[in-house]
């Protein structure tokens, strides 16, 4: 019994961290409708630039400051160069150019920045933590925390603030929210920032703990069964996905990898995405939309 | 943001397949240069450019049956590649079977029944979610043959190359010619099944699905068995063209020839070949497998001794994503559709009765 | 119809043009009137291995630039290195290999470095056609030790299989003696891929012999969460783990297994989980922390004094930050690895001739190369590679490894040259080698 709850403590501590990757998905999803494969090379370009301000010798809130200057230019620019040419094309282009720019950025990142291993290190501490006989991991506590404050951030950013609520006139309706004089593109700069600095934040939690380098954006493929058990469009979905997975995942490999030989992690969130699929095709909390012919 | 994944899959170029294919004096030529490749061309360029090439557009064929014809997107690519070619494997080795092009061709069915049972979801489900259950599909296959010693003959390491085996004759190992010529009689037989398969009910089936799924359900087409169809067929395609790629390319091969990338990359194929079109499968597998080839022989030609070699490196990848993304800003249809265009100039006419509707057909997608 | 004829045409031309670009690459081996020796490195400075990669890319560019520019070339004849971008992907390393075997400007492919195990068994049928010397030191398949059936295959100084019979004996020194390995629980945590499973028949060989309980447990690649894994680890209450990770894995490992409450100390990575590069993301959870080292790190042994006063000082280091990584593990590895091939083409100009060699001559020149102290001595790596006699019966021409702890900083050496037990491994590769030759149809070659 306490391995059972053990393992589903850390479990869920873990999921935390899936679920900071899906919301950076989400937000870009329920704005603009695009698939951003690219939200990967953009934890790994923002890691890497904070890595490297802190090199050169930055006071951390400052590179912090610095990185996320960084991450809303290029947020800016990726509107500007690629996302605005292909605007209204269909959602497979939109994909494949997030794809591309996936290239792009992790080309630039390591070309620019280097590609050997970086220690981050955000004053975080992994030690192990006693409750009763129960192991906790510190820095998984402390990370679950951080997203929380992250997640009631965002929350009162998009109902408060000017910014936050044309953001949701332009996910529920485009067209109307664009008569009423709301400029599309701005919003989407917008939302690609947002999507970079909670990349940003994810970046500096998985870099912390393996190291800044390539293998970081491909954290990635473990947020997409995440957005099928939340749904592409809820933030609220991204974290109960991510708990989800990040407890079923550590249950797996407990109970079920010692029986068929061990390593089923990658697909194994897939495989629960896969039996959601069958229950409730849109996700956790997303909605249906009726079709018409 | 309401996009609905099923309508705005759809292609911008003709679904009429009588206008993707080509006209048969055109086929003729490009089989005759086909066949003369290994006569006129070094060892290098017929079994390192064009067999892959061919190997990759056939792939790329059998998704788009799924992906451009069908309207279901797929990831699952690479996944069934390596189904193809573990399945010769197995039946080479566990099977007993020692003629080639029967283990390839079995080999396309089981994967073919391995598609029908991977697509019973999609049958519920739409758009991004079909997707993912491709994902899942291909990273389940990653695990299984990685996992289980029988897929690779209880071997230390999970690679496989296969034992002597004939291909009518010689052995699969030997000259590359007689490997050249397989692919391409292969490829030819199948590409010739697949456009006949399209211009028949079921291409137009699909096609009524992909362009309006509820609609087609409406006016009596049974979705479900053609979807499942479309997942099987696709498969078989995908089947032959792993067991191409990892014994008559390769020779040796695991299942790190066959992970997420190489989904992506026969994605890719058939976007910058061409949604809904035959020779832009074939055409977008050379664009993707020469581009690397030809931007790393730039990279080292102009600017090789001025920047660090890490940085080169680099450099190529971000230039490949480059040119993608200009790729998809400039060229939404492919190439297939650039070459219309561009033949249609050349010939200093105005554009016919039939381009006039391709274009109106396409303007809702953009 | 016209119109179809020339988008054809437009389409052909786009590939010839494609064609014509890449295929000026191979040019036919002219023998003979090049002084230079063409060398393909197979390299990953990109993708998820490019951390590890690079540095030892840089040891290898780094010795033959020395080579090249303080002592004129091997005996004259200087090197022309190109390197070809895999990402580590085995696909991509059949292409490059295909445009480097036929040589370049007139000289032929003398060897090839792949760089990676799974590159290795994807080139070895073709290799073994072509007649080009795989250089895989300290990996490869293990059974290409037995050279009559893998002609062309160097897994040279260790095999996996040797590995893992290093890390027994260190192990049982460790605890006193053979004798008390019985009942004992070794745990191998292992990247699972080729790679990671390549030493199991040993360690169950081992564990047989001795009596401990071999536990084996795979991590899925990419390796980047591992609670899991740790937690099954201390559920087995191991008296030693065995790290066979690669990549971002290593460092992932390692602040786990400090989470569970794991002792460091007690931990022994193989040849691939042992650099700096996956100490320093581990931050404190390294020090401690022990591995197989038949290249350690250092920058104390003679070479290093050479290439640092040739190539380091001179600004002709192909290292990003040669303060950092001069001296590192993989920076090591390159080293040596260059110095094995330039002793190999030595040993072959003596017979063939001061000129660049062929794949051929170069396989005899590796077949006949013996390294005593004495020429150690002479190449300043005294310490840093083990003496070394290759015949055609034995491509490995070493197995021994020394075992190097990590202290925060650095690594120091804790041991001396550990020998692999050839009574257990020798067994298990010949087997091996005789089902792969049975399996392919290859008759082992005889030799003089």
């Amino acid at each position: 019994m306490t391995l059972f709850i053990e393992t589903l403590i850390g479990g869920l501590l873990a999921g935390t961290m899936y679920s900071l990757v899906a919301i950076g998905f989400v937000l870009i999803f329920k704005a603009s409708g695009v698939f951003n494969y690219s939200q990967g090379a953009l934890l790994l370009f923002s890691a890497l630039t904070l890595v490297t301000f802190l090199e050169l010798g930055l006071a951390f809130w400052l590179a912090v400051i610095v990185t996320i200057v960084v991450m809303i230019a290029l947020s800016i620019a990726i509107e500007r160069v690629v996302l605005r040419p292909l605007a209204n094309r269909n959602v497979m282009t939109l994909f494949m150019a997030t794809l591309g720019l996936s290239f792009v950025i992790e080309g630039a990142a390591q070309g620019l920045m280097g590609s050997e291993v970086r220690l981050l290190d955000i004053g975080l501490q992994d030690n192990p933590l006693f409750w009763g006989d129960i192991l906790i991991s510190e820095f998984d506590l402390i990370v679950a925390g951080g997203a929380t404050v992250l997640v009631i951030a965002l929350a009162l950013f998009f109902s408060k603030t000017r910014i936050g609520i044309s953001l949701r006139a332009v996910a529920d309706d485009t067209a109307s929210a664009q008569s009423i004089g709301i400029n599309i593109n701005r919003i989407w700069q917008i939302v690609w920032a947002v999507a970079a600095v909670v990349g940003m934040v994810s970046g500096m939690v998985w870099g912390a703990r393996q190291g800044v380098a390539f293998a970081l954006s491909l954290v990635v493929l473990k947020a997409l069964p995440v957005l099928i058990i939340g749904g592409f469009t809820s933030i609220m979905g991204a974290i109960v996905g991510g708990l989800l997975i990040g407890a079923g995942e550590a249950l797996a490999e407990t109970y079920i990898g010692p029986l068929v030989g061990g390593g089923i992690s990658p697909w194994f969130a897939y495989l629960v995405a896969l039996i959601f699929l069958f229950i409730r095709p849109v996700g956790l909390f997303g909605e249906y939309k009726v079709e018409r012919v | 943001m309401s996009v609905t994944p099923s309508s705005a899959l759809r292609p911008a170029v003709d679904s009429n397949p009588l206008a993707t294919g080509s006209s048969p004096l055109a086929i003729g030529l490009l089989l005759i240069a086909l066949i003369l490749v290994p006569f006129v061309s070094s060892e290098y360029v017929t079994q390192v450019i064009v067999m892959p090439v061919l190997i990759l557009g056939l792939a790329g064929l059998g998704l788009n049956l799924l992906t451009g014809y069908t309207g279901q997107i797929s990831l699952g690519a690479g996944g069934f590649m390596a189904v193809g070619a573990y399945a010769t494997y197995a039946l080479a080795v566990h099977g007993g079977i020692q003629f080639f092009p029967l283990a390839i061709v079995l080999a396309g069915v089981i994967t073919a029944a391995v598609g029908w049972v991977f697509g019973l979801p999609s049958v519920r489900i739409k758009g991004f979610y079909v997707m993912v259950t491709s994902l899942a599909a291909q990273f389940f296959f990653e695990w299984l043959f990685l996992k289980f010693p029988w897929f690779y003959n209880f071997g230390d390491v999970p690679t496989i190359s296969l034992p002597p085996m004939s291909l009518f004759g010689f052995d699969v190992d030997g000259s590359y010619v007689v490997r050249y010529y397989f692919t391409l009689s292969l490829v030819v037989v199948l590409t010739w099944m697949a456009s006949n398969l399209i211009s028949s009910h079921v291409g137009r089936n699909w096609m009524a699905i992909r362009d309006m799924d509820t609609a087609a359900g409406v006016i009596g087409i049974d979705s479900k068995k053609y979807k499942s169809l479309a997942f099987a067929i696709s498969a078989f395609y995908l089947g032959i063209a792993g067991a191409l790629w990892g014994f008559i390319f390769l020779g040796t091969t695991s299942i790190g020839s066959f992970q997420i990338d190489r989904s992506f990359q026969i994605l890719f194929i058939i976007i910058i070949g061409g949604m809904s079109s035959i020779r832009g499968n074939y055409i977008g597998a050379a664009f993707i497998f020469l581009l690397p080839l030809v931007i790393d022989h730039a990279a080292k030609t102009f600017v090789g001794d001025m920047v660090s070699p890490g940085f080169l490196s680099n450099l190529q990848k971000f230039l490949f994503g480059v040119l993608i993304i200009v790729f998809l800003i400039k060229e939404p249809d492919g190439i297939d559709k650039l070459l219309r265009q561009l033949t249609a100039r050349l010939w200093r006419r105005t554009p016919t009765k039939k381009d006039n509707e391709r274009g109106a057909q396409s303007e809702p997608n953009r | 119809m016209g119109k179809h004829l020339l988008s054809l045409g437009a389409a052909a031309a786009i590939a010839t043009s494609a064609f014509l670009s890449t295929s000026v690459v191979p040019t036919a081996p002219a023998q003979a009137e090049s002084m230079t020796q063409y060398v393909p490195l197979f390299v990953y400075r990109t993708g998820p291995y490019a951390s590890s990669g690079s540095l030892w890319f840089a040891g290898e560019r780094d010795y033959f630039t020395f080579i090249n520019e303080v002592e004129g070339g091997v005996n004259g004849v200087k090197f022309d290195i190109e390197e070809f971008e895999t990402e580590y992907n085995p696909d991509r390393a059949v292409e490059a290999y295909e445009r480097a075997k036929g040589g370049k400007d007139g000289s032929p492919t003398a060897f090839i470095m792949t760089h990676s195990t799974p590159a290795t068994y994807a080139l070895m049928d073709r290799a073994r056609e072509d007649k080009i010397p795989l250089f895989d030191p300290a990996g490869g398949p293990s059974e290409s030790k037995n050279g009559l059936v893998f002609p062309y295959v160097f897994p040279l100084l260790l095999t996996f299989y040797g590995q893992g019979s290093v890390a027994v004996n260190f192990i049982a020194e460790e605890m006193g003696g053979f004798e008390n390995l019985k009942d004992k629980k070794i745990v191998t945590v292992y990247h699972d891929s080729g790679y990671g499973r390549a030493s199991q028949p040993v360690m169950a060989e081992l564990a047989k012999k001795y009596g401990f309980i071999d536990v084996q447990i795979p991590v899925a690649h990419p390796g980047s969460e591992q609670a899991a894994i740790w937690r099954q680890v201390r559920a087995e209450k191991p008296d030693y783990v065995v790290l066979r990770t690669w990549g971002v894995m290593t460092p992932v490992a390692l602040k786990t297994a400090k989470r569970f409450g794991i002792d460091t100390s007690k931990m022994l990575g193989d040849v691939w989980a042992g650099s700096k590069a996956d100490m320093i993301p581990a931050g404190d959870a390294a020090i401690g922390y022990k591995a197989i080292a038949p290249y350690p790190g250092g920058t104390d042994f003679g070479v290093h004094a050479k290439v640092k006063e040739h190539v380091l000082d001179t600004g002709k280091t192909n290292l990003a930050n040669p303060d950092e990584d001069f001296g590192a593990v993989y920076y090591n590895i390159g080293l040596v690895n260059a110095a094995l091939a330039v002793e190999g083409m030595r040993v072959a100009m003596k017979k063939f001739g001061n000129r660049p060699l062929t794949g051929e001559e170069m396989l005899w020149g590796l077949e006949h190369m013996t390294i005593d102290a004495d020429r150690l001595e002479e190449l300043g790596m005294t310490g840093l590679l083990q003496q070394l006699k290759v015949t055609p019966y034995d491509h490995e021409g070493g197995g021994a490894a020394r075992i190097q702890e990590w202290n925060g900083n650095g690594w120091t050496l804790v041991s001396d040259w550990i020998e692999v037990d050839d009574s257990v491994v020798d067994p298990l590769i010949e087997a091996k080698a005789a089902a792969y030759a049975a399996e392919q149809g290859i008759v082992p070659r005889t030799v003089e």
